[in-house]
């Protein structure tokens, strides 16, 4: 443990651009105009207070062909391009971080971070995996005539289960945001306490 | 690289290896489905059975119906404001209360239902009356050839040729489940064409027109197949349930 003795105020750190606060805005209300929508055509109770399917379908199909764009045109910005360097390179350090997240270990010092520690960074690669497997199955069920009927039910069941899959995966992200003011002060602003970057991402060099 | 980035620029590419396993995993879950859907639909329509708390029924595949409105609400009808109206190229035009057709002859089936996007819901009983013996009652004209249905929800619409409205396993149908049946399943009255997708079945029903000719009902204005025999239609290969 480390005792902190620093009274001064310190000055906030950089930690995301305008690029990476909109990419994460504009996919975050996608997403959940997705989530809407979908409980609204899959849960009964949301469906009956709803109703109106035809334009629920609209929105949805829309929203979730419209998911990936904020991601492409981000890629034109070098910061972001950056962010998603570090997000897909693992060091050893991100192996000690998983096996402590699955004993359970909130220590800090089992937890070595750079700029996104592994649990980030697993659920960043996964999530654009699962959008574009939503996406790509989805679109066989909207354009059903131009696969073989075995294809349509076929994409019909992963959607469905990756759905469920990807709303309880969500409601973590979420949840861990909630718990967590300053990261979402990051997206927010784009800068953090310098306190909180060396705590929660010590091996970040802003 | 300097020393003030530690591995943050080398380190394993397992980001990529996390994304393309996911869609490696999707597509083989498409081509896994067929057998992975059976043996989940079997497992958890006898859950479904017996789970007093319904959470089953979110599931996919998790059985059961699910409800699906075309408006954005729907007025409730009972025993004492539900009207059916009959007319068109008949002899005899007719408004029947809920009371009228409860006193005349009724037809129990049990079938299978199956939805055209994908649910099935087996051995459900519906009871009511008829439909043939509605249209005999009114006297269909010579020049007849099609059957129109209307719902209180004032937008769904359906269709039947005069021939199909008149197999025996079309019912204007008042109990399913051995219930009367509730505003959420159609209630108080709903059509239940037994050989055919579920969206022929249309609920609230308030009025039957015979017409010279088939025009299409509202999802079929939409892409779905007016003639919608249960795994002969809509491009799915579902097992017939009449």
């Amino acid at each position: 443990m480390i005792l902190r003795v620093d009274a001064a105020p310190q000055a906030p750190v950089r930690r995301f651009g305008r690029s990476q606060k909109w990419v994460h805005r504009a996919t975050a209300a996608l997403m959940g105009v997705c989530v809407v929508t979908a409980a609204a055509l899959y849960v009964p109770q949301f469906a009956e207070l709803v109703g109106r399917r035809e334009l629920v379908v609209r929105i949805h199909e829309w929203a979730g062909l419209a998911l990936p764009v904020p991601v492409l045109i981000g890629l034109a910005s070098r910061a972001f391009r950056a962010d998603l360097g570090f997000l897909n390179r693992f060091g050893p350090h991100d192996r000690v971080w998983l096996r402590a997240a699955l004993h359970r270990d909130k220590r800090r010092s089992s937890r070595p971070a750079g700029k996104f520690n592994a649990g980030q960074k697993v659920y960043a690669s996964w999530i654009a995996g699962a959008t574009l497997v939503m996406l790509g199955t989805g679109l066989l069920m909207w354009f059903t005539h131009l696969t073989p009927i075995q294809w349509r039910t076929s994409a019909t069941f992963v959607h469905d289960w990756l759905a469920l899959t990807i709303g309880i995966v969500l409601a973590g992200h979420i949840g861990m945001a909630l718990g967590d003011p300053e990261a979402r002060r990051g997206l927010r602003t784009g800068s953090v306490s310098r306190e909180w970057a060396e705590r929660e991402h010590p091996l970040w060099r802003p | 690289m300097n020393s003030e980035q530690p591995e943050e620029h080398r380190g394993t590419p397992i980001g990529r290896r996390v994304f393309l396993g996911t869609l490696g995993l999707g597509a083989l879950g498409v081509v896994a489905a067929p057998t992975l859907q059976r043996g989940l639909e079997a497992f958890l329509g006898s859950a479904a059975d017996k789970d007093p708390t319904g959470l089953t029924g979110l599931l996919p595949n998790g059985g059961g119906f699910r409800y699906y409105s075309v408006t954005s609400s729907v007025p409730h009808r009972n025993a004492g404001n539900y009207q059916l109206k009959i007319d068109g190229l008949v002899s005899h035009p007719r408004t029947y209360t809920l009371a009228d057709l409860r006193a005349l002859p009724q037809t129990r089936l049990v079938k299978d239902v199956q939805c055209v996007t994908g649910w099935r819901v087996p051995d459900t009983p519906f009871e009511g009356v008829r439909l043939s013996a509605l249209l005999d009652a009114a006297g269909v004209t010579a020049k007849a050839g099609a059957v129109r249905f209307s719902c209180f929800d004032g937008a769904y619409t359906e269709s039947l040729t005069l021939d199909q409205a008149r197999r025996p396993d079309v019912l204007v149908a008042l109990r399913m489940q051995d219930k009367d049946i509730g505003h959420s399943h159609g209630g108080p009255v709903r059509l239940y064409v037994a050989p055919m997708y579920f969206y022929k079945s249309a609920k609230w029903l308030s009025g039957i027109t015979v017409t010279e000719d088939v025009k299409p009902g509202y999802w079929e204005d939409r892409g779905y197949d007016v003639d919608a025999w249960v795994g002969r239609s809509n491009g799915r290969d579902d097992d017939p349930t009449s």
